[in-house]
């Protein structure tokens, strides 16, 4: 890592973020908060259990859609690695990823109905796109020693898997199971559209204002992410797999009738489905639709989702900053750390939609309410990956002790490593900014929700592509980015 | 060890075959659009399966969603074969399904209506007329796709202002429901919002309105809204007649706590021409094409 061009670039990217800010809407007007923020705070401290049934079931089905759905996303993702070589491929895995998972769910719920197989896919294939680019990192960095061992004569299939995975194995094993915790966080979130996981029970009790019970239910999730490291073990997998299957038996009901009208009428841009032919009139008529949408709402969007990201970008890595030490046994002695960790579950586990409720709430709506929501959220992600990696830095027996072993001693050597996570984040980050519409900020996901509430999938379509557009750029900037600063490629998790 | 597999390989085989069992008698399933709190939505149409299934004689089912359009892509998707929809959301689904078709609606919705409510910070007061002064504040409809909550709304601001929301206010915000496009409201978070009216007299009942800080500025004309819908192809899948049946048990349904849940007066027929003032205006502001 080249240091004095990674500081040239934090300060490149906090000067943008400041730019932003000029730009970006961040009024504040609150008339009157308490009475609702009252609420809340009695219940966050008074959870309500009495649901139990409910809380469990919802619980389990979040676990068996993020276990079924990471578990397929690996399989697909190892698959494709194996082709990432394939510019269609690599295409192809970009596009998928960059669709957040509610607006995957979305999609397939207009084909697939409410069903298992929705939300399977709606976690597979994202999770599916971001594995297959992983993975096929982590296997271009296996040593190549045991390859140029083999003899003369071996298969590609042999050399493949006995010389080559198993350097790097363990890496797939450690990368994957850090995955399951963001697929318990998505599976738990497809429940706002209707799937049977935690979000469906959550979104409704925080709706109703029953917030004993949500604060029953996002204990409970606390406890399930930070007790992830005993139960997640991946002997017990098959078994817990074949209980996921169990329960989502008997409900997959899939109608040939429905995906053929999907496919064949509803994402048919409007002024050719009914149009005979393709005629210069309807050509026409088809350029002024899209036109209209892309400079209409598209390219406003763009803006918002642009400016909304990069300040929140910048905002999580100071959070990162500040909490890592938290979870980091550098700093904190093992009961303290405890505290850190849960704090930093409670700060990831929450659903940036709860969050930034609460700050409308606090502050009335604009993008402020977004981008702290946003920051907390990632921020807390990041941290407990950076706290972890300045764990297994050699500690010298001379150390400074606290601030000075912060900012001389540990920040310097682990900045590389943060910088690389921020930029890991910096796509999924943006993908975010889509679930926020509800504060009246105009992001691309505000008006993707709006098209597929209209019942106007061609243009929902339309406005993911532009979506996933932004996103590859933002990905192929973040991997110029890193490869210029000489950062490891792949966020070394282990 | 073993055991426990063995166990857990017969409970498949018993899934299988209950799975297998469900396959040939379906029930007749219907939903509603989430307007509403969830537990009262589940309460009311748990009852009104209840009733139905007494009625028409075959196993009927609730299923809720999260969602006017998830609950519009059920009925398209044929996931259920009646909805309890708004003006606008009936108005899409049965565009999409041929044959589909009103059948009844509450009495209210013959003569519906939007009230605009404003946070008292703003000294607007009740008008006879659409409010002046409420341009360049920041705005909340409802979900973005209800009628009470958006399509009419937005429509009485095009004709009485000549622009667009985004135009005509500072802000504006889809709250998601009408509870709490009130709570916003109230809170100060919004200034003004647009809000179905038989939800604010529910909510008025129920103790939840602060009448100092968040009051109605304007009551819009009538228009017709809820209404249940049913798909053109009920009489195939369960007999000649089912569609009439379905039609009579619902204006018959006389019982006052069945009616004080939705609630409403009592059902009166309806048909799809009653809803077409609902699509011109859904057409005029662009949300149909």
């Amino acid at each position: 890592m080249n240091r004095a061009s990674s500081v040239k670039t934090s300060l490149l990217f906090v000067a943008t973020a400041l730019a932003c800010i000029v730009f970006a809407d961040l009024e504040i007007n609150t008339q009157h908060p308490w009475r609702e923020l009252g609420r809340m705070a009695l219940g966050a401290v008074t959870p309500n259990f009495l649901d139990f049934g409910v809380l469990v079931e919802s619980l389990l089905q979040t676990v068996a859609f993020a276990l079924v759905g990471v578990s397929l996303g690996g399989l697909l993702g190892f698959g494709l690695a194996l082709l990432y070589h394939l510019a269609l491929v690599r295409v192809f895995c970009a596009a998928v990823r960059s669709v957040h998972e509610l607006f995957w769910a979305l999609l397939l719920l207009q084909f697939l109905g409410l069903n298992p197989i929705t939300g399977l896919l709606a976690i597979a294939l994202p999770y599916g796109g971001i594995f297959a680019k992983v993975y096929s990192e982590i296997l271009e960095e296996a040593d190549p020693a045991p390859l140029g061992a083999l003899p003369g004569g071996s298969g590609h299939v042999s050399a493949f898997f006995f010389a080559r995975l198993p350097d790097v194995w363990a890496h797939i094993i450690s990368y994957t199971s850090y995955r399951l915790e963001c697929g318990l966080r998505s599976s738990a979130v497809l429940g706002f559209v209707g799937l049977p996981t935690l979000g469906f029970h959550l979104e409704s009790y925080f709706r109703q204002g029953q917030y004993s019970q949500v604060s029953a239910l996002l204990i409970l999730f606390y406890i399930l992410i930070a007790t992830l490291r005993w139960w997640a073990r991946p002997r017990l997998l098959p078994f817990y797999l074949l209980g996921a299957l169990a329960l989502f038996w008997g409900s997959v009901d899939i109608s040939m009738e429905n995906v053929v009208r999907f496919f064949s009428e509803d994402i048919v841009p409007a002024p050719l489905r009914n149009a005979e032919g393709l005629g210069a009139e309807n050509l026409a008529a088809l350029g002024g639709w899209s036109w209209s949408l892309l400079m209409g709402q598209a390219l406003p969007a763009v803006v918002a989702t642009l400016l909304l990201t990069q300040i929140a970008l910048v905002g999580t890595g100071m959070i990162t900053l500040v909490v890592f030490p938290l979870v980091s046994r550098k700093f904190f002695s093992r009961p303290a750390r405890a505290v850190g960790h849960g704090i930093l579950v409670v700060m990831r586990s929450t659903p940036e939609y709860i969050l930034a409720y609460i700050f409308l709430q606090i502050w009335g709506p604009s993008m402020l309410p977004a981008i702290v929501a946003l920051a907390i959220h990632n921020g807390a992600i990041i941290g407990h990956l950076t706290g972890r990696h300045a764990d297994q830095l050699p500690s010298r027996p001379d150390a400074p002790r606290g601030l000075n072993l912060y900012g001389y001693d540990i920040l310097p050597r682990v900045y590389g490593q943060f910088m690389a996570f921020l930029f890991y984040r910096w796509e999924v980050i943006m993908r975010e900014t889509a679930i926020l519409g509800m504060l009246g900020i105009h992001t691309l996901g505000f008006y993707v929700d709006s098209a597929i509430q209209d019942i106007r999938l061609d243009r929902a379509l339309l406005l993911i592509f532009v979506t996933a557009l932004l996103n590859v750029g933002v990905d192929a900037l973040s991997r110029t980015i890193r490869a210029r600063l000489r950062l490891s490629r792949t966020p070394d998790v282990t | 060890m073993t055991a426990l597999v063995y166990k857990r390989m017969a409970y498949y085989v018993l899934f299988l075959l209950a799975g297998g069992a469900c396959a040939f008698a379906k029930p007749f399933v219907f939903t509603a659009i989430p307007d509403e709190d969830e537990t009262r939505l589940r309460q009311r149409f748990t009852k009104v399966a209840h009733y139905l299934a007494g009625e028409l004689k075959v196993e009927v089912e609730f299923i809720p969603v999260k969602s006017y359009a998830a609950a519009i892509t059920a009925f398209k998707n044929n996931q259920v074969q009646m909805a309890w929809f708004g003006g606008l959301s009936g108005v899409r689904a049965r565009r999409a399904v041929r044959g589909a078709r009103a059948i009844a609606q509450g009495y209210e919705d013959q003569y519906f209506v939007t009230y605009f409510i404003a946070n008292s910070s703003t000294g607007l007061r009740e008008q006879k007329e659409f409010p002046k002064g409420m341009e360049g504040k920041t705005f909340t409809f409802g979900s973005k796709g209800s009628t009470s909550g958006r399509l009419m709304p937005e429509f009485f601001i095009r004709k009485h202002l000549g622009k667009s929301p985004d135009d005509a206010f500072r802000r504006v915000g889809f709250s998601g429901d009408h509870s709490r496009t009130i709570a916003l409201v109230q809170s100060g978070s919004y200034q003004v919002g647009a809000v179905n009216f038989k939800v604010w007299e529910n909510e008025i009942k129920a103790g939840r309105i602060d009448p100092a800080m968040v009051r109605i500025i304007w009551r819009t004309p009538t228009y017709p809204d809820y209404q249940w819908s049913v798909r053109g192809d009920l009489d195939q899948r369960w007999g000649g007649g089912f569609t009439d049946k379905v039609q009579s048990a619902l204006l018959n349904m006389k019982d006052p706590s069945l009616l004080e849940a939705f609630p409403r007066k009592s059902f009166v027929p309806a048909n799809n021409s009653d809803y077409t003032p609902i699509l011109n205006s859904a057409k005029s502001i662009g949300l149909i094409d």
